[in-house]
């Protein structure tokens, strides 16, 4: 089902939102302002999502307005260039534009005033040329999608087939930032032109331009140029048919999201990890736009952006162009910045989505948007957090109908499956349930956390999957290895053997040559008895035979006359009847003995009784 | 003889779904992810041998073969749940004596001081270490899983485990850990008046 979007076309609705104070007067009511030149610019290698590219100049160098400085890498990213011509003085660690406040490699480049230009190649003619080459040449002008992320636009358009309708995004819905709304103002008519060239790239049916409804002065300068573009090219009358259709969406906190704008123009929702191109949608910044009429038709790279520069802080708040690389610390100064209490805040960004700075020498990058100094009483700081009261209101404010409560218990629990259940993913970290929360509860921290913490793990899995791989790869290798070097020793070691055995069947074959004829004949001999003994087996056999059979013979014979010496045992048993004949006589004549010893002890007692007698007789005498 | 058709009908529908389940067994048959695959995926793969083995799939080994889980250093503590989780055993405290779950390091050769003796290359688990004999030699930091097995056989003792650096793209929201950086405001008044007069 395509979509059809016209101007009376019914408008939608996403779920949730909120309606903060939206403050962006007064730095919407002047005209973007052109400060003089920086001092200095720090322009960090890396500004896009996606790896830094390689550099292509050195310290001392003196380079030109909108030359590139690097080249991209090997994930075919986006060179970064200088903002003014000058001197390269430094390459060095410098704070990124960042919330963790990290440093990382930046370019130090000293303008020298003149702002010449390096040779810009506008393409005249775009149907000349293929569309790869026209998105090479985005690619080499660096141009970035300017509405959050810095997602680079060629990938984005080259990644996107099918497209039914692109969407170009002016609605803004932060409270504060009023830099698109400002560029809408000034630039409608480059603005348009830069989307139909993005419709041209993208084949897309038809073109959105969508503005929130507190913006009726861009809207009227987007309509007027729509009509003007309308009544002048006659001659794109394939165009003319499909014109850019301005879409004036309600006001509501965060209308701007990708995801939100899109279901509020179609009534579609982007599918869970889709994209926008899976629907046949495709949606891109209206800075974005109006960098891409400026790379096409003037050849300029991302050079500078509006930024707003705002808050209670700032004397005159307002918006700016601002070369990429300025020290935000610059541009409040040239706003008339003083900071009103101790604890100056500035947040880089909305009040909604930003970030706190640490360093105000970070420099403007790509997705610099505002830059906000609010006082105390304007924004109150972050105030102690308290326990959820399970409430719902967060549930209510979600934009993308996820659960911030349960998402902030599982988030606290560090149960990151329950949130990958839960589709943390989706969560657009708009902060509006974080907004609403009565209990002050930091709830997009903790999200943010998480966040960070699921794709560390992620990171950490792959990781250890290569370092796995690279483990094993190893094993296997050393195993073969091992295997090689035996099969090595092995064949070695046959060689050797191989080596020997010629060696002495060449000392053989010389010896048939006569000079050792001793040798020879010994050897023959000794061959010739060999043969001998083996042919003088068969009759030895008989021979042996015949012995053994003796040999058991003379065994049997032996038995034999063993068992004669047996039958020769009536001499032993004449033998031992004289013995018993002997015991007989030696116990007769024992027994006679002791009977003539008993008859002579009873002999000896009488008469011993008698004189025993006669003594006592003589003692009682005595 | 009616309890003889139930008999038969009951094993007739025995015998078909048996006949069903048998052939889905076969036809349909899913190969399971064993055990020591599933351990060794939650290893960190850093082949340190502080558990006691030689490298990660030995340790997962042991483990299905009944090993204590505590004894990954470089996992920590989040390893041994995840472990315990899976064996569904109990999750015991990281073992002491096999190390302390420690910041992530890499290994760093301090290049001038190398002799290429390719000491280090031998004894690297995984390989990411590049050089030759007597060439100097350096550790491909993004492979390094920083198991400190090369720091031992250096014969000069260049070789540094350094911290691993956060880089922004994996920073973790630690907003409590940002050095908090009180904007000065005469300075910023200073630098205005300074722009202004040039």
């Amino acid at each position: 089902m395509a979509i059809d979007i016209s101007a009376t076309s019914k408008l939608w609705s996403f779920p949730g939102g909120i309606h903060p104070p939206e403050r962006k007067a007064p730095a919407n009511m002047t005209a973007i302002q052109r400060f003089p030149l920086p001092p200095v610019l720090f322009i960090p290698l890396r500004q896009h999502a996606g790896e830094p590219g390689e550099l292509c100049v050195a310290v001392g160098d003196y380079v030109l307005k909108g030359q590139p400085l690097t080249i991209p890498g090997v994930d075919n990213g986006l060179p970064v260039h200088a903002s003014t011509s000058g001197t390269i003085t430094a390459i060095q660690q410098h704070p990124l534009n960042h919330p963790s406040g990290l440093t990382g490699l930046t370019l130090c480049l000293e303008p020298d005033g003149k702002d010449a230009w390096y040779p810009r190649q506008p393409i005249a003619n775009i149907d000349a040329i293929s569309q790869r080459e026209v998105l090479q040449h985005l690619q080499a002008m660096g141009i970035a999608g300017l509405g959050g992320a810095g997602f680079p636009t060629a990938r984005k358009v080259a990644g996107a087939r099918n497209i039914d309708v692109l969407i170009i995004n002016g609605v803004e819905c932060e409270p504060y930032i009023v830099s698109d709304d400002r560029l809408m103002r000034e630039h409608a008519g480059e603005i348009l032109a830069g989307s139909l060239l993005l419709q041209k790239l993208t084949s897309a049916k038809q073109l959105v331009i969508a503005i929130e409804d507190n913006k009726p002065e861009a809207a009227a300068a987007f309509a007027a140029a729509i009509h003007d573009s309308n009544a002048t090219d006659t001659d794109t009358t394939e165009l003319k048919g499909a014109a850019a259709v301005l879409k004036i969406v309600p006001t509501r906190y965060p209308s701007g999201g990708e995801k939100q704008l899109i279901q509020i123009l179609t009534g579609k929702q982007v599918p869970v990890r889709g994209l926008p191109a899976d629907i046949g949608i495709l949606m891109q910044n209206v800075g974005t736009a109006f960098a891409v009429a400026r790379a096409i038709h003037h050849g300029e790279p991302l050079l500078e952006r509006v930024v707003t520069i705002t808050g209670e802080a700032v004397h005159q708040p307002g918006t700016a162009w601002a070369l990429l690389g300025t020290p935000i610390e610059y541009l409040l100064a040239q706003s008339g910045f003083r900071a009103q209490e101790k604890k100056q805040r500035v947040i880089m960004g909305g009040p909604m989505m930003g970030f706190t700075v640490t360093n105000l020498q970070i420099p403007v990058i790509k997705t610099t948007n505002c830059i906000l100094a609010p006082s105390q009483k304007e924004l109150a700081p972050a105030e102690a957090e308290m326990a959820c009261i399970r409430c719902g209101a967060c549930e209510i404010a979600c934009p993308a109908s996820l659960l911030p409560q349960q998402l902030q218990w599982l988030a606290k629990a560090k149960d990151y499956d329950g949130l990958k259940q839960h589709n943390l993913a989706d969560c657009i970290e708009c902060g509006a349930c974080a907004y609403v929360c009565p209990s002050q509860i930091p709830l997009v921290q903790y999200y943010r956390q998480a966040k960070a913490e699921i794709r560390e793990q992620a990171i950490e899995q792959q990781k250890a999957e290569i370092a796995r791989q690279r483990f094993e790869a190893r094993q296997a290798r050393l195993e073969r290895e091992k295997e090689e070097r035996l099969a090595k020793h092995k064949k070695a070691a046959e060689a050797r053997k191989a080596a020997q055995a010629a060696q002495a069947a060449r000392q053989t074959e010389s010896s048939t040559d006569g000079e050792q004829d001793p040798v020879k004949a010994a050897l023959a001999r000794v061959k010739a008895k060999k043969a001998q003994q083996d042919r003088g087996v068969e009759p030895a056999k008989s021979e042996q035979k015949d012995a053994v059979a003796a040999a058991v013979a003379r065994a049997k014979a032996k038995k034999a006359e063993r068992d004669a010496n047996a039958e020769s045992t009536p001499a032993t048993t004449e033998k031992k009847d004289a013995v018993a004949a002997a015991v007989a006589r030696a116990k007769a004549k024992k027994a006679e003995r002791e009977r003539l010893a008993k008859l002579e002890a009873e002999n000896i007692g009488d008469s011993e009784n008698k004189q025993n007698a006669t003594n006592n007789k003589g003692n009682e005498n005595s | 003889m009616s309890w003889f058709i139930g008999i038969m009908a009951l094993a007739t529908i025995a015998l078909v779904a048996g006949l069903i389940l048998g052939f889905a067994a076969i036809r349909f048959r899913v190969e399971s992810d064993p055990i020591v695959e599933q351990i060794d995926n939650l290893l960190p793969q850093t082949q340190c041998g502080q558990c006691g083995y030689p490298g990660c799939r030995p340790y997962a080994e042991a483990i299905a073969n009944g090993d204590e889980l505590n004894k990954c250093p470089p996992g920590g503590q989040a390893t041994i749940d995840q472990l315990a989780d899976l064996l569904g055993r109990e999750a015991k405290p990281l073992d002491e004596a096999h190390g302390e779950e420690a910041q992530k390091t890499v290994a760093v050769i301090r290049e001038d001081e190398c002799i290429g003796c390719t000491k280090c290359i031998q004894a690297c688990p995984v390989d990411a270490i590049l050089g030759a004999a007597k060439q100097m030699h350096t550790v491909i930091a993004d492979e390094c899983t920083g198991c400190d097995l090369c720091v031992e056989p250096c014969p000069v003792d260049c070789i540094d485990m350094v911290p691993v650096a956060t880089k922004p793209e994996r920073w973790k929201w630690q907003l409590d850990q940002i050095p908090v950086n009180v904007i000065d405001a005469s300075k910023a008044a200073s630098a205005e008046s300074a722009s202004k007069a040039s």
